[in-house]
This record gives C-alpha cells, sequence and structure tokens, in this order.
C-alpha cells in the first residue's frame, strides 16, 4: 500500500528544476570557455617560456660561469664551488662556506660588471610559501656575507625557489641536504 | 579502532568515449564502518555515452559513509518503482535503492530521472526528474550523488566540487614542465589552465569559483597572477622584488592577502583588487607569510618564525595586534579555517614528520589526522567535511582526503607525474 504511494511520488521540485537551469547555464559557458583559456593561457605561457627556454637554472649559467676562467673548472680553487649548503630549518652560513663566498666576493669585486643571482632553496619538508621564505632567507644571508667583503649590492640578485626546484629527487636525508643550498649564478655579461 | 575498519579496495573508473583522458583512481584505506548498505540499481539509458549510475555509485562508495552493493549480487533491476520488491532488497540486507532512468530526448539532450528508496520503510526518500544536455552528463551524476547524500547523511555533498592542482610532467628531464589543472572532485576532466618550465605554486580559487590567484615564477621570478577561468583572460596583480606568494582571497572576493618580501623580510599585505591599493598587514622582522582568511572576513591567520619556530599567528584583518595560536609542536604553518570557522587546518610537524593537523578554536586542542612523513597543503572540502592535502611516498607526490575525525582516509592516485598543492573549489 506504501509502495502505490511512491510511485505517484515522483517529485518534481520546481525550485530545483530552476537551480539546475542555472547550473546548467554556468555549466556550458564554463565548459566552452574553459577550453578557450586553454589555448589562450598556453599561448600566453608558451611565449613567456620560449623567450626564456634554456637560458634559465643551473646548466646554462653553470656552463657560463665554468667559461669566465679556468679557476671556475679547477676543483682546487673555491671558484669552482657555486652551491653552499644549510642546515635544516636555518639560514645560517655554516663555516665550512666561507671560503666559497668570500672567492666570489673577491672575483665580483674584482669585476664589477659581473652580476650573479643567488638562487635560495629548500628541502621538501614543511609547507611550500614557508619554504619560500626560507630559501630568500638563505640567499640573502648569503648576500650580506658578499656586501660585508665589499661587493656592490648592484652586482647582487636574489631569488627563492623553495622546494620547487630540487637538485636531487628522493625522500631521504641524502636528498634533503643536497637540496637546502643557494646556488651562486654567474648571469652572461 | 572500534569506530572502525581498516578495509581497502580500488574504484576503478572506466573511460568513456568523451573522456579520453582519465586522471585518477581512489583508493579509499580507511572508511566508518558503521557504513550504510545502499544499492544503486544500473539505470535504464538510451544511447548516451555517460554510465550515470555508475558514476553516482563510485562517488558514494568513494566518500566512505556507504557500503555500495556489487552489480551482480542484486536480486533484480528495477527502472521503475512499480517494478521495486522491498522484500528481496530487505533479504538482500540493503538499507537504501537509488533507481532511474536516462532517455534520449534528442537534440542532445536527456532526460535524466531517479528515485531513492528506504526499503525497510519501503518508502521513497526523494524523486527528482531533470533534463541534461549529453556534455553535462556527468555533472548531472555529481549533482544526483549530491542530492542523495545529503538526503541520507544530512550533510551537504560534495561531489559537484571541483579541485585544482599543481602536476609535473616529465619530472627530472629536459622537457620537465608545469601545469595548473582544474578537475571534477572525482579526477575528471582534467583541464590545464596555466602551464611553465618554471615552478607554479599555490592556486587559490575566488569565494564564487570563477577565478583562480596562483603563483608563476615564468618570468624568472615570483608574481602574483589572476585568471578568470571561463576567458583565460589573467592580470598579474603583483610583481615586486623578492617573493611574491602565498594568495588568499578575501571572502567577499574583493580582495588577495599575500606576502611580499619588498621591504624585507616577508610580511603579509592587502591588496585590494578594484582600487589596486597595498596595505601592510603585518611588520615583524621574522619571516610572515601564508595568510588565510576566517570566514567572516574579520580576521587573518598567518605562519610567522618570530619566536624561532614557525608557529600560528591571528591578526584582524584591518590590523592590530598579532597573537599567537599554537603552542604544540615544533612546526604548525599554513593554517586555513574550516568553512564554519570553528576548526584551523594546518601543517603539523615534530621535526621528523609533517602531518596535516586540525585545531579546534575554542580550546586550541591539536588533533593531527594523517600519518605521512610529508603531508602539505591541506584544503577543507566547501562542506568542511573532508580535508584535501598532498603526500609523497617513495619520492612520488599524491594526493589525500581526510574526514574532519581522521576516520576516512581516500588517496587519490593520477595515473602520470607529481601531483601536489590541491585546493578544492566550489
Amino acid at each position: 500500500m506504501k509502495l502505490n504511494k511512491t510511485i505517484i511520488a515522483l517529485a518534481i521540485s520546481a525550485a530545483f528544476l530552476s537551480a539546475c537551469s542555472d547550473t546548467d547555464e554556468k555549466d556550458a559557458s564554463l565548459t566552452d570557455g574553459s577550453l578557450n583559456a586553454n589555448s589562450g593561457i598556453n599561448d600566453a605561457s608558451t611565449n613567456g617560456l620560449n623567450k626564456g627556454y634554456g637560458m634559465n637554472g643551473s646548466t646554462m649559467n653553470g656552463d657560463y660561469a665554468s667559461t669566465l676562467g679556468p679557476e671556475f673548472n679547477d676543483p682546487n680553487n673555491p671558484l669552482s664551488k657555486r652551491t653552499i649548503y644549510f642546515m635544516l630549518d636555518s639560514s645560517e652560513v655554516m663555516p665550512d662556506f666561507v671560503t666559497v663566498i668570500s672567492a666570489h666576493s673577491q672575483y665580483l669585486i674584482a669585476n664589477p660588471s659581473q652580476h650573479i643571482t643567488l638562487e635560495g632553496n629548500g628541502d621538501e619538508r614543511g609547507s611550500r610559501e614557508y619554504n619560500i621564505a626560507l630559501g630568500e632567507q638563505r640567499a640573502k644571508s648569503v648576500a650580506s656575507m658578499m656586501k660585508a667583503r665589499g661587493v656592490s649590492e648592484n652586482q647582487l640578485n636574489v631569488v627563492s625557489y623553495g622546494e620547487e626546484k630540487p637538485a636531487v629527487l628522493g625522500n631521504n636525508e641524502a636528498a634533503w641536504e643536497k637540496n637546502r643550498r643557494v646556488e651562486v649564478a654567474y648571469q652572461p655579461r | 579502532m572500534s569506530f572502525f575498519n581498516k578495509f581497502l579496495f580500488l574504484v576503478a573508473f572506466s573511460l568513456s568515449a568523451t573522456n579520453s583522458h582519465a586522471a585518477l583512481t581512489i583508493e579509499i584505506s580507511e572508511g566508518v564502518s558503521s557504513t550504510l548498505p545502499v544499492a544503486v540499481v544500473p539505470f535504464s539509458s538510451t544511447g548516451a555515452s555517460v554510465n550515470i549510475s555508475a558514476i553516482v555509485n563510485a562517488d558514494l562508495e568513494r566518500c566512505g559513509y556507504f557500503k555500495m552493493m556489487a552489480e551482480q549480487a542484486m536480486p533484480s533491476k528495477p527502472n521503475t518503482a512499480s517494478a521495486v520488491n522491498f522484500n528481496e532488497w530487505q533479504s538482500a540486507s540493503q538499507n537504501y535503492l537509488v533507481i532511474g532512468q536516462l532517455a534520449d530526448a534528442g537534440n542532445g539532450q536527456y532526460n535524466v530521472q531517479f528515485q531513492l528508496f528506504d526499503v525497510y520503510k519501503s518508502g521513497q526518500l526523494l524523486g527528482y526528474r531533470m533534463t541534461s544536455s549529453a556534455a553535462d552528463l556527468r555533472k548531472t551524476a555529481h549533482h544526483i550523488s549530491d542530492l542523495i547524500f545529503e538526503k541520507l547523511t544530512g550533510k551537504k555533498g560534495v561531489f559537484s566540487g571541483r579541485i585544482a592542482y599543481i602536476t609535473t610532467t616529465n619530472p627530472g628531464s629536459k622537457q620537465q614542465s608545469q601545469q595548473l589543472q582544474i578537475a571534477d572532485a572525482d579526477g575528471f576532466n582534467p583541464q590545464t589552465i596555466a602551464s611553465s618550465v618554471e615552478p607554479l605554486m599555490s592556486p587559490s580559487w575566488s569565494p564564487d569559483g570563477k577565478r583562480m590567484a596562483y603563483v608563476s615564477f615564468e618570468r624568472k621570478s615570483a608574481a602574483i597572477y589572476v585568471q578568470t577561468l571561463a576567458t583565460g583572460e589573467r592580470l598579474r596583480v603583483a610583481e615586486f622584488p623578492g617573493i611574491n606568494g602565498a594568495p588568499a582571497w578575501s571572502p567577499d572576493g574583493t580582495r588577495l592577502a599575500l606576502t611580499l618580501s619588498k621591504d624585507g623580510s616577508p610580511d603579509i599585505f592587502i591588496l585590494n583588487l578594484s582600487t589596486h591599493s597595498l596595505t601592510k598587514l603585518t611588520r615583524s622582522f621574522a619571516i610572515d607569510t601564508e595568510p588565510s582568511w576566517s570566514p567572516d572576513g574579520n580576521s587573518i591567520v598567518f605562519t610567522s618564525d618570530r619566536g624561532g619556530k614557525p608557529q600560528i599567528y591571528i591578526v584582524s584583518s584591518q590590523g592590530g595586534d598579532e597573537k599567537r595560536l599554537t603552542f604544540s609542536g615544533s612546526y604548525n604553518a599554513r593554517a586555513s579555517f574550516s568553512p564554519d570557522g570553528r576548526n584551523l587546518v594546518m601543517v603539523h610537524g615534530n621535526g621528523n614528520d609533517y602531518r596535516i593537523a586540525i585545531m579546534d578554536m575554542s580550546n586550541k586542542s591539536i588533533n593531527v589526522l594523517t600519518s605521512g612523513r610529508s603531508d602539505e597543503s591541506p584544503s577543507f572540502a566547501p562542506n568542511g567535511s573532508m580535508i584535501l592535502y598532498a603526500s609523497k611516498k617513495g619520492g612520488t607526490g599524491f594526493l589525500s582526503a581526510v574526514s574532519i575525525d581522521g576516520k576516512i582516509q581516500q588517496k587519490l592516485v593520477f595515473n602520470s607525474g607529481e601531483v601536489r598543492e590541491p585546493s578544492w573549489g566550489p
């Protein structure tokens, strides 16, 4: 007997139908628009990216530094070392790296038209935006040591990639300690 | 542990012709033991490429509240109420029954109808008839799931929502690139809205779901963009020297809280999107970042290491005294409010593991919800029932979801590439 009631009780809610058609309109525009968005954005980024493609990162800049002189490729010369490593959640430069920072500082003082970018990075642990801030602190620590040694502020550019550009992929301390770093990237003159 | 048992199964989605790029599979790794038995009988269907009842079944299965009946075990497959024999569904120990029909109405339109029955009361709980275009059939299916979920649990469903996330293709190679994508809540229909070989970060939905703010390094340094999803049009709203990060929409959609380090240390600023005026909110010499608004717009929580370690602080969105909120754990970061404003979700670390924790704003007690080593980027579902977050295992990033009581856990496994920074949108 209840069953009979249920058979005729297929409720059609007017409120729902109107709400639904709103949704449908919205959905349709989004679907169409999103396709446009795809092409629009891909074009925009592709343009921006093509300009920069191949010019970024440590490979190209590394190559550039190695063209500056034999001292940049001599493993016994501190100029060959262009990565400064850090402890967990710290932006304090460890004593081991003072020689490296001093060597680059002297080179920059002697070559005032040379510019570098100090790229701050972190390991993957913790939150990503906090790691951006931590990476910047690390790069700024190195920058202030260089300035204290007489390098002009105009020669120094600082950028932080946080955990977005790991040097090594992996979820262990061996990878993490290689990713908590500042890279000294010589810019083409 | 007595409240729930652990079970594991895979819901593998088969692809329809129109959705050839599959996104993910979802594993429910933990669910409540008091799951309600529900049978979704395959809908009768003429000529549709989308299997609506399979989508509804998968939605309900995935949410962790229901035990779905396998099709092979069904005593019959009625499509009309008159064909339903409640006795046989009672014998099959099913509490609820869903039946329906999908009929081609011509011109690319379909008539969809479904009914939800309480098997033991032999009565109808819900019945709807709706029209859907062929392109919207998946959305219609998720809408049906929302209606059923709300009727059976009293909570709003989130199956119609969308998620944004960042994915890396060809990680570690020269062709590596990053995509900001938006997909349905079940991972279908992924669409790339921005792509770059340089990092993309911190996607944030506008409250109306129409725009997305994010950080892009495509110009070699960080800038914040606001992109209109429907048109792809975008504006670069912040590109100051140093950090331009962590955009967060005000609840009324008129302002962005963000992090800038143009004055030295990273501080929280508020950018008015119509007047472009910029107001500095915090002034510490330490790191202040990751702002997030309270639902009433009156307060902003943020991460600061002014006390030595990162902890969560709160400040009025008008500025003023900044008060520390978290005291337990050596690392608390990236907090955001639940939609009802009663809880904060955050990344909680003890120096070794970084997990997702929830803090009750009334008594400041912290409850750790996850057990990964590197869990991050928590984001509340619009109904406040689940938290989506990023996790890592074996070097691969994937997305997970956990209920706010920690009892239901889902793992969202994407078919390729690393996936991170999920954001659950309206």
